[in-house]
């Protein structure tokens, strides 16, 4: 199988894959760690001394601030998307099977069509003369439009609009290797539907609660189009400091010391989505 | 109630996933120029989009940039893929571990960083960085579907077509790319699909020389609302909805 | 009359630097059904894909004829093969998977119909040349996977354990189908298999493998009938092992035993032996006869566990020193003390000259079992 006539093959494919990854993937983000800990120069963007200027300016009580609000609305986001997507997963999962590769197809078309472009239907809605306020106010539910766009929870609307798919698909595809027997197992031996779903349920789905975690805070923290769209200059995410700090302030240092922070969140959820797999058996990816 | 209250939580979520969309396309038929109240039936944004030639250049520059993108990471992906399972070889694992890292970064991560690269090496930002950018993230997505469908390869066909008298180069064209032509083709689409869409890594990568759409319609939504808009974004709606439509046929089709 | 067509000599293989093939020297003739048989792990699978070029020997040499094949790839050699889960293209119909290998050899259109169209008939799938593969049966699938492989007209067609993936009825049909068509088309098969009773039933000569070595090579009776070695012994068949010592050597080619206490006299074996050396005693379970308490011959025992297997009847029975014995005896419905119950004191014994006698071996330390190779 491995005859001579393959190893040119082999070794072409291999220096072409490796070389992609290094140059495009490991050299970049090496040079991100590297202008992390440089000086901020607005000629050249950095420049020596070695600093930690940087990450200082991370604790900065106004960064600080708008890092840990950009936090909680991306926490607020999963949150919505966890409560919204598990139970929709679930029932997802026991719909008959041909409907469900419809209902699936349903699922993933918003997700094959632009963002923008849905984020921007979204301010259609909410604006203040928009279609949720014109049609409350002649329903009579309230008397004068509400302010809901530019605001904490139009930003978590979409990111949750946006992102909701991705808690769903990691949830469904869990509940779909959930088998009866462990259900049935478990009420042939006492228990009832609480402590089924406690000590059942909820363990052999935690890998997908934690795989749909990881695909929603990450992007919910970085997709900085949002709050540009719905949410005004009050309601920043990281994202957007990243972006202002690399493409208007030209701060490079602190940009990239802040993509480091997204960097290890990233690593840590991977970390505890791997433990959660091991734990019940499956290998982690 | 045990088989209502589902179904009706459901319709309920689907409802709210549709509701923007169909706003969207309703109001890209509006006559009224505010965009809020409806002021008849008309195809006055469609004209207007379609008369625009910076937007209709975007729109062009968007597809070809997809179109390479997505070929470029098809054949990489695809290749990658093969080498993965077919070859045993040292760092076997970090090569999937960056892959599989490169997937879950966040897009800003990566977009700065390549933007990082791109000035370092002095690279022009335009259509070559967009495409070396778009290819990369990608990449991780096309080896997956590909990886998908060899994993249930048989092990034994190209051993059987080497059996029966074909030499490496004709097993390849015969079997294995046939066995494996639905995965390219899903991965190829999916690559379409998420190149035609980026904001984030567009943004950081792209210059004044090659504009694209969804840049252009991102400096277009920040401020007020502009009624082109809901036409262009029903005209990419019907458009991605055909893309889907597709892969998932073909999709199915192999199944069979 | 037996002419070496396919001739093995000195293969050895390492995986790892595990020994796989260990110096394996083998003569395949002409028109033969040979059985490779052994546990997973013993070599046989390798043993066959380096025959059909897949896998290259560390060492040795493989040779067809006059011509050497050692580095010959797969798609040269004259050699096809029927793989365990028969590896049809699942792309094309059953039509272009039969064709293939004569589009390979850049046949004309015509005589590639022809030749197809008479494989697709000799296993009587003439009327499912347009299916796909996956809308045929396991044993229709297997059927296609044979035709794709004869229809080359191979020297030697070579089967990796193709009816693995059978239940029990079909496995059996596909043996005798398998034998038709092998004494029809009169070519050499080389046949892998890890089922001792499929191996004897199909084969004209079994090798019997172990961690890369031959533990024996003969006809389906002599590997049964006279194993040569405890391995062969304990992997082909049932058998009661019962501890012998020589009693003496007699002058006319037999010596006295000493078995359970009991005086047997054997044929000499061809193992050198002397007065008090131990000994194997060998008898299949039909061998062993089950007498009544009060007979004076054999050895007591009692009952512990009866099988009605339909046309035999077997038992289980505990000698007095703790031996297992199995008996298996075909039913004789005119014999009253046939039936035993189960507790029931009984004697055993056996015929003289249907014993076979192996020398002890020093018991090999339990070995990890390897991953079939």
């Amino acid at each position: 199988m491995r005859s001579l006539t393959q190893q040119p093959f082999r070794a072409a494919v291999l220096v072409l894959v490796w070389g992609w990854l290094l140059f495009l993937v490991l050299t970049p983000n090496l040079l991100v760690v590297g202008a992390s800990v440089m000086t901020r120069d607005p000629g050249s963007f950095i420049s020596l001394p070695l600093t930690l200027d940087a990450y200082r300016q991370l604790l900065d009580p106004l960064y600080l601030e708008v890092f840990l609000h950009s936090l909680y609305m991306a926490a607020m986001t999963t949150l919505v998307c966890l409560l919204i997507g598990y139970p929709f997963a679930w029932a997802l999962s026991k719909v008959g099977k041909r409907n469900q590769v419809l209902l699936i197809f349903l699922l993933i078309v918003p997700f094959w069509t632009n963002s923008l472009v849905r984020t921007y239907a979204l301010k259609l809605i909410l604006a203040t003369n928009g279609l949720l306020n014109n049609g409350l106010m002649s329903l009579g539910v309230i008397d004068g439009p509400m302010q809901l766009l530019y605001t904490e929870g139009a930003v978590i609307i979409g990111l949750v609009y946006l992102l909701l798919p991705f808690m769903i698909l990691p949830l469904y595809s869990v509940f779909e290797d959930l088998r009866e027997d462990y259900l049935r197992a478990s009420h042939d031996l006492g228990a009832g539907r609480l402590s089924t779903f406690i000590h059942v349920i909820v363990p052999l789905t935690l890998p997908g609660v934690l795989a749909g975690i990881m695909l929603v805070l990450l992007p919910a923290m970085g997709l900085f189009f949002v709050p540009d769209i719905l949410g005004g200059s009050r309601n920043l995410l990281v994202g957007n400091v990243i972006k202002n700090q690399f493409l208007d302030a030209r701060n490079w240092p602190f940009g990239a010391a802040a993509s480091i922070l997204l960097t290890l969140a990233m690593a840590f959820l991977m970390f505890a989505h791997r433990l959660s797999k091991r734990r019940i058996g499956e290998d982690g990816v | 109630m045990n088989r209502w209250l589902p179904r009706t939580y459901l319709t309920l979520v689907y409802l709210l996933l549709y509701v923007p969309i169909v706003v969207l396309v309703v109001f890209s038929f509006n006559d009224s120029r505010t965009g809020y109240e409806w002021g008849g039936l008309s195809l006055r944004w469609y004209e207007a989009l379609l008369n625009n030639r910076a937007m209709v250049q975007a729109m062009w520059n968007s597809l070809w940039l997809a179109l390479s993108a997505a070929t470029v990471s098809t054949l990489i992906g695809a290749l990658t893929a093969l080498a993965l399972h077919r070859y045993r070889f040292r760092g076997k694992k970090v090569l999937n571990g960056m892959l599989f890292v490169v997937m879950m970064s966040p897009e800003i991560v990566l977009a700065i960083s390549l933007l990082a690269l791109f000035l370092l090496v002095g690279l022009q930002l335009g259509y070559v960085s967009l495409l070396l950018a778009h290819v990369t993230f990608c990449l991780p997505f096309v080896v997956i579907t590909v990886m998908a469908r060899l994993s249930g390869f048989d092990e034994r066909l190209p051993e059987a077509a080497r059996d029966l008298g074909a030499n490496d180069f004709t097993m390849t064209r015969t079997v294995l790319i046939p066995v494996i032509m639905p995965a390219l083709l899903a991965g190829w689409l999916l690559g379409f699909t998420l190149s035609l869409d980026d904001v984030v890594v567009s943004t950081f990568v792209s210059g004044p020389s090659y504009e694209i759409l969804p840049l252009r319609i991102y400096s277009m939504v920040r401020v007020g609302l502009k009624p082109e808009v809901n036409a262009l974004g029903t005209l990419l709606l019907v458009f991605s909805l055909v893309m889907l439509i597709l892969s998932q046929w073909i999709l199915l089709r192999s199944k069979r | 009359m037996k002419q070496t067509l396919l001739s093995l000599s000195n293969l050895t293989k390492q995986f790892d630097g595990k020994k796989v093939l260990d110096s394996l020297d083998l003569d395949i003739f002409d028109g033969e059904f040979i059985t490779l048989l052994g546990p997973s792990g013993c070599g046989k699978t390798t043993l066959l894909r380096m025959m059909a070029g897949f896998e290259h020997p560390d060492d040795g040499t493989i040779a067809l004829g006059d011509q050497d094949l050692t580095h010959t790839p797969p798609e040269h050699r004259p050699l096809n093969t029927v793989f365990q889960n028969y590896a049809l293209f699942p792309h094309m119909s059953v039509f272009d998977n039969v064709a293939y290998g004569l589009k390979m050899e850049k046949r004309p259109k015509q005589e590639i119909r022809e030749r197809v169209e008479d494989a697709l008939a000799m296993v009587q799938l003439e009327d499912f040349a347009r299916r796909k593969p996956h809308q045929l049966s396991g044993g229709q699938q297997q059927r296609v996977a044979i035709a794709r492989a004869v229809v080359k007209r191979p020297k030697v067609l070579l089967l990796d354990e193709p009816l693995s993936a059978l239940d029990y009825k079909l496995r059996r049909t596909m043996q005798v189908e398998l034998k038709r068509l092998q004494r029809e088309l009169g070519i050499t098969f080389v046949f892998v298999t890890h089922d001792q009773e499929e191996a004897l039933s199909m084969s004209d000569r079994v090798v019997v493998l172990k961690d890369g070595l031959i533990q024996q090579l003969g006809t389906p009776r002599e590997v049964y009938e006279r194993p040569a070695n405890l391995f062969t012994a304990r992997f082909v068949g049932e058998t009661n092992f019962f501890p012998g010592r020589v009693d003496k050597a007699n002058g006319d080619d037999t010596i006295t035993v000493d078995v359970f206490g009991l005086k047997r006299t054997f044929r000499k074996p061809d193992f050198p032996v002397s007065g008090g050396q131990s000994l194997h005693v060998l008898l299949r379970p039909e061998d062993i006869r089950v007498l009544a308490p009060d007979d004076e011959d054999g050895v007591a025992g009692k009952i512990v566990e009866r099988n009605y297997k339909g046309s035999t009847l077997d038992s289980v029975i505990h000698l007095e020193d703790g031996t297992e014995v199995l008996a298996s005896e075909f039913f004789d419905e005119d014999d009253p003390t046939f039936d035993y119950r189960l507790g029931e004191p009984v004697k055993v014994s056996w015929v003289d000259g249907w014993e076979w006698l192996l020398p002890t071996e020093p018991e090999a330390l339990p070995e990890e079992e390897g991953t079939d190779a």
